[in-house]
């Protein structure tokens, strides 16, 4: 008997780094495609549960809640990749609609110089955020809380202080107001179906925040900075930029969210949006955000939005008891997040 | 840093050249201060000054309760009553203002009952230090047995029930009644109230009211689910606007009705646009009750004979609504 050694393989591995990975991999490795998995098997569930989801004018009213939520869980994805929370999110679009309406009315202003002001002041207040954050080293949760809770205030105090009324005047025969409804709140049709203008703003957000975290050095940054600041600085990462930079995007878009806010409505009651900041981290998580920072994606947090938009108005759809919705919600953030965690994990034990 | 600098400067300076180049000739403050005639209350009697507290109910800016806080207000300066105000909405929180104002021995108090339970024991205190209460809004059936002098308000069930009336009147055959809190005790008495008398289906629907624009989504799709509704009645006024841009967009010629008025309401009835208005008059249950307790001192006056003083409903449509356009936009309707 003679013994053939077997064929000895080539154990030396190649870098693990440059090694190739079939597409289905690089797939599983996506932090969105949890949400995805998610995201089809609601609609599918509503589909066959709900008269009327599958009507094409439900999809615009469903995309139209998602769109509303979305706006804002893009930057707030950004954020959470970026390490931090904020927390006063929520109020801050309010803040926003409250700025634009007010100085308008009380400056007898075109609309439009109103929406500048608004522009300038949140993002004053993002700014604030941020270096505060910066300075202190305070955790994120203590700064934006101590915001969330200044603006709610502020809010209602100024409001009342300027406008008399807990809610702003109608500003709606104003100069100005009918060219800023058309790019914040009007809507357009296609084939048949309405669809409102935030779509777009959302849509374009979303792209936009993709190119910027997969194509651009500030991109490597927020990933870099989220994943661990420490390390981040000592390879020259400007982590006080891109902290900055991150909770200006929230502000942006919280200005962008307040306009749509003041311009379908066109008067804004003060007390409102508290509790909101919770629903766009929600939406981020659900979308396959790390609550620890260093990962997560823009498509994802949309794609979280759009859950979070076909269950609100699904249960609607289908006449159910509307008590249960938020037991559905968390239900449903449990699930998306133990999905996450579970092809991640995949992800890596088979790379 | 400089990009971001550079950034607020543009913003800066553009939305700058922008005041300075447009204002607006129509509507804005101008307009309103040139409509607005000076008229400064003074005070009518020369009692001691008295001091009132009021603890209500309501959650951080609430129109509603800004309009009683009007009525209130008035009557404190025409009676000389140094008038204080405090709200929470969580009952606990209100009980312990209600026990801050015994502590600083107010000469009178006025409190609303939405949460029974959690207060009896805070009126049954100041009733006990000799402060006169008056209960207002919400509690018609607690206020005497907790001790209180008098009760004003509008009771929610038959608010409701006047609410049905009304419909069967227009010949609705299915309503939509749009709950902006879950969990309000007077939002569910007022709904259930419509449905004792209205003859045609009446649905319940939650939405989320510190939300706008999902309160308008959440119609919408309902009003896409069932296109059989043909009236949607909203309980507070700023959500009537919400109900008919999503009637629009939904494309169902359902008739909005309201519980409340403001200012877009009232323009809302006057163009046809909404049906009715239920009105409980919350600038007579703040005006009413200050002057009471001034009453009640000056002259030891009790009013209702031991039953409520009922300020509503009073339904409001499109021939009243242009009578009442100028009392909403300066907030006392």
């Amino acid at each position: 008997m003679t013994a053939t050694a077997p064929p000895v393989k080539d154990e030396t591995p190649a870098d693990e780094r440059l090694l190739r990975t079939s597409p289905l991999q690089r797939l599983l490795g996506r932090p969105e495609l949890g949400s995805v998995v998610g995201a089809v098997a609601v609609f599918v569930f509503f589909a066959i549960v709900a008269d009327g989801f599958l009507r094409a004018s439900s999809f615009g009213t469903v995309l139209y809640a998602a769109s509303t939520i979305g706006i804002m869980a893009v930057p707030v994805a950004l954020l959470m990749i970026g390490g931090e929370f904020d927390l006063s999110a929520g109020v801050m679009v309010t803040s926003a609609a409250l700025i634009s309406s007010m100085f308008s009315y009380q400056m007898t202003a075109n609309v439009w110089a109103g929406v500048g002001v608004s522009l300038l002041v949140t993002l004053a207040f993002g700014v604030f955020n941020g270096v505060m954050l910066t300075r202190t080293k305070l955790p994120s949760f203590i700064i934006t809380l101590g915001t969330f809770l200044m603006l709610t205030g502020l809010n209602l105090g100024l409001t009342k202080l300027i406008s008399g009324t807990v809610s702003t005047k109608t500003i709606a025969d104003m100069e100005g107001f009918a060219s800023a409804r058309a790019l914040f709140a009007s809507q357009f049709s296609v084939g048949g179906v309405d669809i409102k203008v935030t779509v777009l703003w959302w849509f374009g957000l979303v792209a936009v925040a993709t190119w910027i975290l997969l194509r651009t050095r500030f991109g490597n940054w927020i990933f870099a900075v989220g994943g661990g600041a420490d390390a981040a600085r000592a390879v020259g990462v400007p982590v006080r930029t891109t902290k900055i930079g991150l909770y200006m995007g929230v502000a942006f878009c919280a200005w962008v969210s307040g306009q749509h806010l003041l311009f379908s409505f066109d008067v804004v009651q003060s007390g409102e949006g508290v509790g909101n900041e919770l629903i766009y981290i929600i939406a981020a998580v659900i979308g396959g955000c790390l609550i620890t920072g260093g990962y997560g994606s823009a498509i994802g947090s949309a794609v979280g939005a759009f859950i979070f938009g076909m269950t609100s108005k699904g249960i609607v759809y289908a006449e159910w008891n509307p008590d249960w919705f938020k037991f559905f919600l968390g239900a449903m953030l449990l699930l998306a997040t133990l999905l996450n965690h579970w092809v991640r994990k995949r992800a890596e034990a088979t790379r | 840093m400089r990009a971001v600098r550079a950034v607020l400067a543009t913003v800066l300076g553009v939305s700058l050249a922008a005041t300075v180049a447009g204002c607006s000739a129509t509507g804005g403050k101008r307009a309103e201060d040139a409509r607005k005639a000076a008229a400064e209350g003074r005070s009518a009697v020369d009692t001691p000054r008295w001091t009132v507290a009021m603890v209500t109910h309501s959650g951080d800016g609430d129109t509603f309760w800004d309009i009683v806080q009007n009525g209130a207000k008035q009557a404190a300066v025409k009676d000389n009553i140094n008038f204080l105000y405090a709200h929470s909405d969580e009952g606990q929180q209100q009980a312990q203002l209600v026990d801050s104002y015994i502590d600083k021995k107010v000469d009178g108090l006025i409190v609303t009952l939405a949460k029974p339970d959690a207060m009896k024991a805070a009126v049954a205190r100041a009733v006990k230090a000799g402060i006169p209460v008056i209960t207002v809004n919400s509690g018609s059936e607690q206020s005497k047995a907790f001790g209180a002098l008098t009760h004003i308000g509008q009771d929610e069930t038959i608010a409701g029930e006047a609410v049905g009336d009304e419909l069967d009147q227009r010949g609705r055959k299915k309503a939509l009644c749009v709950l902006h809190e879950q969990g309000n005790v007077g939002h569910e008495q007022r709904c259930g109230g419509v449905k004792k008398t209205f003859d045609g289906d009446l649905q319940n629907l939650y939405v989320d009211g510190t939300n706008m624009p999902d309160v308008q989504a959440s119609i919408e799709a309902k009003l896409q689910t069932d296109r059989s509704i043909d009236a949607v009645v909203t309980l507070g006024a700023p959500f009537a606007d919400a109900a008919a841009q999503a009637k629009k967009a939904a494309g169902s010629d359902a008739e909005i009705d309201t519980f409340d008025l403001n200012a877009k309401v009232a323009a809302g009835l006057k163009s046809g646009q909404l049906g009715f208005a239920v009105d409980q008059q919350p600038y007579l249950q703040g005006y009413e009750a200050v002057d009471l307790l001034w009453l009640y001192r000056y002259n030891a006056d009790v009013l209702g004979g031991g039953r409520p003083v009922l300020t509503g409903p009073q339904i409001i449509t499109e021939k009243d609504a242009a009578a009442l356009a100028q009392f909403t936009e300066r907030g006392t309707r």
